[in-house]
């Protein structure tokens, strides 16, 4: 196993180096090298533990992305062959289009917060740290419980949405087992559970905001809207960057809902699957572990290429103050 | 509207502009929480009730015997028990290893911080699907498949926890560790008895989100605890919905008794989910 740090001699060769180059500050305390010694002291419990379950596994994963897995162990080396199984697999290029359905159902949770958020800030309102919980609760919550109690309430006999909905004149369905809608309802999930936490994280930013700018604006006579989008827009949006990439990473790894929600022989489980629940039926029911760790390591640049696109579009909008 | 007649600016308040408000955050808040009103009127009806169309809304009778029926079900009670060794074991973990690496991150000086930084952070950006396989193999290598620090044991390092505990440390003055210096306190020292009481507004907070991914966990642990004595309630109760398909009121009454602890230690500490999830946010 590699290690992450140098050796204790060369940590101590490095402060010596450091001191005799006159960069020791004239703090008082015990020779730069103890204090060295002491430093990677404090980070070696962590670096230990990030080198054997992150580093690593980070090596062997991309080793694994290049063997076969045998039966009775042993890995043989098959080149790019799971790369190439990957891209002209169609449930791949099935899971990766739910995902990016996912992602983009996922991210409707964020003008649902800054919505909620907005309204929460109105000056005087009462109840705000009530709200806030009961919008929270959601979150908190085991996912399990969650996937369970609405697939009872998506259920197509039973289901308290279906009676709703027949109520008002529109057509029962079988939310959960259509392929036409399976994967909507488990995004529409997805947002509900989230919306909760993106509205602490935009109530926090909105609180950054000073209150002459609005005290200015309605000086001026703008109405609620208009300081909505004048000012509590532009001035959240590095808020609302940061919230969607964590949004975006977040939903592209979908995989509670999901396995939850859809029974193995569900008509439209091919429908729901994401990324990575297909990446668990490689690695954990199917036995090909070479393949699922190339499906990762796609996922992995997926992630990086989107997150790097953001990135790269934040210039557009995202103000800093 | 009693108060208004005291305070006359909350009757300007409380005009139509501040009901629409109201209105619509309830409506909200009604469809956050209705779900589990739901999962507990279905627990309290009976197997036959739930089938009834159209669904009624109240039980004709509050039935409670699901909750009992659970813990015969399943082995529901080791799997709390394993719940709470995870969430423990994860959240103890964290906040020793974070900590110590944070607090030397944020005021040490020693060669090659900033790279180690970033090569810790870079953890942050790695799928975490991305390292369970080669994760199960160093589990099943060690012997611990089934077992409860396999449930724990990659939870116990964070990159998030040490970016975070870093913000905080890199907060504190400086005066105080010279004082304590001067006076020949070692650098274990002074981290323990002056910065760590410190920051501890943020171990708090750091506690009180991991307690709440461990608890909610449920990749890692159907990957490598699958013998249901050894399972978390988050893993365990899938296995219910295998069996129990079509009895409701018994996953009804499992959903809430498993939610159960998290939305106790939430109502509790609130401040500090809330603290968590913001410093989070904010520190982009």
């Amino acid at each position: 196993m590699m290690s992450v740090f140098p050796s204790t001699a060369a940590a101590k060769a490095a402060g010596r180096g450091k001191r005799a180059a006159g960069a020791a500050s004239d703090a008082p305390g015990p020779p730069k090298s103890r204090s060295q010694r002491a430093a990677y002291l404090f980070i070696a419990p962590l670096g230990i533990g990030f080198a054997a379950f992150y580093f690593w596994p980070l090596l062997q994963t991309f080793f694994y992305s290049f063997t076969e897995f045998g039966a009775f162990g042993g890995n043989t080396w098959v080149g790019t062959d799971n790369y190439v199984r990957v891209l002209k697999d169609v449930t791949v290029w099935q899971a990766l289009g739910n995902t990016l359905i996912y992602c983009a159902i996922g991210l409707l949770a964020l003008p649902l917060a800054i919505g909620i958020a907005a309204l929460l800030n109105r000056r005087g309102l009462r109840g705000v740290a009530l709200y806030r919980a009961l919008y929270f609760i959601p979150f908190v919550t085991l996912p399990v419980a969650v996937g369970l109690v609405w697939n009872w309430l998506y259920n197509g006999d039973y289901g308290l949405i279906n009676e709703v909905l027949e109520w008002i004149g529109a057509d029962r369905r079988y939310w959960v087992s259509d392929p036409s809608t399976a994967v909507y309802a488990i995004g529409t999930v997805m947002v509900w559970s989230t919306t909760g936490y993106y509205l602490i994280i935009f109530m926090a930013g909105i609180k950054g905001i000073p209150q002459d700018y609005y005290e200015a604006a309605e000086l001026d006579g703008a109405g609620p809207l208009r300081r909505f989008f004048t000012i509590t827009l532009p001035l959240l949006s590095p808020t609302i960057f940061f919230a969607s990439i964590i949004c975006m990473i977040n939903s592209l790894q979908t995989f509670d809902l999901i396995y939850i929600m859809m029974a193995e022989k569900n008509p439209a489980i091919g429908d729901t699957q994401s990324v990575v629940s297909l990446f668990y039926k490689w690695a954990f029911i199917e036995n090909a572990q070479g393949a699922a760790a190339a499906l990762a390591f796609l996922l992995m640049l997926i992630i990086a290429a989107l997150t790097l696109v953001q990135f790269r579009l934040q210039k557009r909008w995202v103000h800093y103050a | 509207m009693r108060e208004s007649s005291v305070r006359p600016t909350s009757r300007r308040r409380f005009n139509a502009g501040s009901a629409a408000t109201h209105a619509a955050l309830s409506l909200g808040a009604l469809v956050m929480v209705f779900p589990f009103l739901w999962q507990l009127l279905t627990a309290a009806k009976s197997l036959a009730e739930t089938a009834k169309v159209p669904p009624t809304f109240l039980p004709d009778t509050w039935n409670w015997s699901s909750f009992e029926e659970v813990f015969t079900a399943l082995p529901f009670r080791d799997m709390l028990f394993n719940s709470v060794l995870n969430t423990v074991g994860r959240t103890v973990g964290q906040l020793v290893f974070c900590s110590l690496a944070a607090y030397a991150f944020a005021r040490m000086q020693f060669r090659g911080r900033n790279v180690l930084f970033a090569l810790f952070l870079s953890v942050l950006m790695v799928p975490s699907s991305l390292l369970v396989l080669p994760q199960y193999d160093i589990i099943q290598r060690l012997g611990l498949l089934n077992s409860a620090p396999a449930l724990f044991l990659p939870g116990m390092f964070s990159a998030f926890g040490t970016f975070m505990l870093r913000q905080f440390f890199l907060t504190l003055p400086k005066e105080l560790e010279e004082a304590a210096r001067i006076d020949g306190a070692s650098s274990f020292r002074i981290f323990w008895s002056i910065m760590l009481p410190l920051v501890r507004p943020a171990l708090a907070a750091l506690a009180v989100i991991t307690a709440m991914w461990s608890w909610n966990d449920l990749l890692w642990p159907l990957i490598v605890n699958t013998d249901p004595q050894k399972m978390p309630i988050s893993a365990g109760l899938t296995s219910l919905e295998g069996q129990f398909e079509t009895n409701y009121p018994v996953m009804m009454a499992g959903s809430l008794i498993a939610s159960l602890p998290m939305l106790v230690v939430y109502v509790f500490l609130q401040r500090h989910f809330v603290q968590s999830v913001a410093l989070s946010g904010s520190k982009s």
